[in-house]
């Protein structure tokens, strides 16, 4: 695992990939830092965190697109599947790998409360809470695109793919109010990511939200090692 | 050392491996012999655990490859037909992960010089994997395959697209990686594995028709009936003096080679052996053998020889069956000359 890990970090800074994206990454959530913290007077970073969400869902398939599609394509995924480590710890070194380059993007997010600790003492804990959430949400985005990347050998298909999950779910909130049925309306907002994601943007750490997206990590890693099993079968 | 019983992978109807069962003992090597899309790399990619069988099971030295994988792969060193290399990354770079991927034990420094050194890629090793040529590739691959000291080697076509300085460098190495591994080797060259080989399969349209030694392969196959023969003396003579020789099939005029010497083609009885008698007649006479060789079979001819042994009833007498054979030695002769033509098409799905 820890091979696989190290691999496929080093892939990620030997090409553009990581660099663009926490270029991108940066210098968005240092627009919207500047713009609703610095330049309003405001110690509140719950604006910054609702608009990363965003920003989040469209970089995160831009990492996750190549990492499974791409061994797939060139035929590594033979030396892989044939060494001696198992399905799991194959899919956990890839995962974890684009989990710690999203982790250094979010991670400016920690700068910005030391911005704000330079004119007066921060709420360290809400940060820490949002800082949280948005791994969390990450965290759980990166496991479905991994598994979108491990269905297609095509790079691009993997990234609109994750794309299109992304904004799913990320519309999915507005149709409770179309939904009449009840039971449907409970269900649509269990599944929404984004009404998951603002109990963390308000600063409530909820012991339910964190299951929530820990779960789906759950589920789509194990999706993706079963894919793995069903193309040997196949 | 390895296994493999009643191995079958069906796609659909399509039976791309259709109950193959063999053993190879610790220490053989072992030639794996057929035409493109005879399922040569099927069956490579179900022992190594690449794919898993439809029925069927492969053990390696006791571990089942679904069972137990993770202790029958760490057996296993594997090339397979394409190299599985990270084009980004630098030789030493790559060998250094699959060092780790695959857990080795040994001292890795001392280990991974001491495999560039055999398969010579020590020149290259700083270099990025991108920029090398198809033949260091094909020995980065092997390289590879190679570490960890692998007990059982599995090569997919490692002389494909080699040069042949290469191909008899690769061949050298294979043979002396054999003196301390087991190695399975395919090919659809028949030299080749009879260069390296101590044992060959030979597989066709998924089914095991040959498990043999190349001389007793070769022997089955005998070519002595089929010769060619240059004499000096007139050409009708000789003609009808190899025609009235015992046991004489057929006798075919090859027209005049060198000033007053012409060639023939005999074909005599099979298990006949004409050329003793022949080389006493034609000395009666003064007319002196020039040169004399067995007609060279083509990997065709000896694939439809397999095809025909298998089943001569059927070759003989039914005419449907006889249909079939001439059909699939021309599939054959097909993705023989494909094969010519385009080295990369390799599809063997």
């Amino acid at each position: 695992m820890f091979a696989i890990f190290r691999r496929e970090l080093r892939s990620y800074f030997t090409s553009p990939i990581a660099y663009i994206y926490i270029a991108v990454f940066y210098a968005l959530a240092s627009f919207y830092f500047f713009g609703t913290a610095l330049l309003s007077n405001s110690t509140n970073l719950s604006y910054v965190f609702s608009y990363l969400f965003t920003i989040s869902m469209f970089l995160i398939p831009i990492l996750t697109m190549r990492l499974l599609s791409e061994d797939k394509k060139y035929k590594t995924d033979q030396a892989l599947l044939t060494a001696p480590i198992s399905l799991l710890s194959l899919v956990l070194g890839k995962y974890l790998a684009a989990l710690f380059v999203y982790f250094i993007g979010i991670a400016i997010t920690l700068v910005f409360g030391v911005i704000i600790a330079a004119f007066t003492p921060p709420d360290w804990a809400v940060i820490f809470g949002h800082f949280i959430g948005l791994l969390l949400l990450g965290a759980a985005l990166i496991a479905i695109g991994t598994f979108i990347s491990s269905l297609t050998e095509n790079q691009v298909i993997a990234a609109v793919g994750g794309f299109a999950v992304g904004f799913a779910l990320m519309l999915v909130e507005a149709l409770t109010s179309v939904v009449q049925s009840p039971l449907l309306q409970s269900v649509i907002s269990g599944i929404s990511f984004t009404s998951r994601y603002q109990s963390f943007t308000v600063g409530v750490l909820n012991f339910a939200d964190v299951i929530f997206f820990l779960s789906v990590c759950v589920v789509f890693i194990f999706f993706t090692v079963r894919v793995f099993e069903k193309r040997r079968w196949s | 050392m390895l296994e493999v019983k009643n191995l079958t992978k069906a796609y659909g109807e399509k039976r791309a491996v259709d109950d193959i069962t063999f053993t190879v003992n610790r220490g053989e090597i072992l030639g794996f012999l057929g035409p493109n899309g005879a399922g040569k790399s099927t069956t490579m990619n179900i022992i190594t655990g690449y794919l898993s069988s439809s029925e069927g099971t492969v053990t390696v030295d006791g571990h089942d490859i679904l069972g137990d994988p993770i202790k029958a792969k760490a057996k296993i060193g594997y090339l397979p037909e394409h190299p599985p290399l990270y084009l980004d990354m630098t030789v030493r770079e790559y060998l250094d992960f699959m060092f780790d991927l695959k857990k080795c034990k040994l001292p890795k420094k001392a280990h991974i010089a001491e495999i560039c050194e055999l398969v010579k890629i020590t020149d290259v090793y700083q270099r990025i994997i991108k920029n090398l040529s198809k033949g260091y590739r094909q020995r980065v691959g092997l390289a590879q395959a190679l570490l960890g000291n692998p007990d059982l080697l599995i090569l997919d076509e490692p002389t494909v697209g080699l040069d042949p300085k290469q191909i008899i460098e690769i061949r050298g190495l294979i043979k002396k990686l054999g003196e301390k591994h087991t190695v399975i080797l395919s090919s659809h060259i028949l030299p080749e594995v009879q260069a390296v080989c101590e044992r060959v399969i030979v597989i066709n349209k998924g089914k095991l028709v040959a498990d043999d030694t190349p001389d007793n392969l070769s022997h089955a196959m005998s070519t002595d009936h089929k010769l060619t023969v240059r004499v000096d003396g007139p050409e009708d003579g000789v003609y009808q003096l190899l025609r009235g020789l015992p046991s004489m099939v057929e006798v075919q005029k090859l027209g005049v080679r060198e000033g007053s010497a012409y060639e023939y083609s005999l074909e005599a009885e099979p298990e006949a052996d004409v050329r003793r008698e022949m080389f006493k007649r034609l000395a009666d006479r003064g007319w002196p053998i020039l040169a004399l060789r067995s007609s060279e079979l083509s990997l065709e001819d000896i694939f439809l020889s397999l095809t025909s042994d298998d089943k001569p009833g059927i070759a003989l007498q039914d005419e449907a069956g006889q249909e079939e054979l001439s059909k699939s030695a021309h599939e054959l002769a097909d993705s023989l000359d494909g094969d010519a033509g385009a080295e990369e098409n390799g599809g063997e799905a």
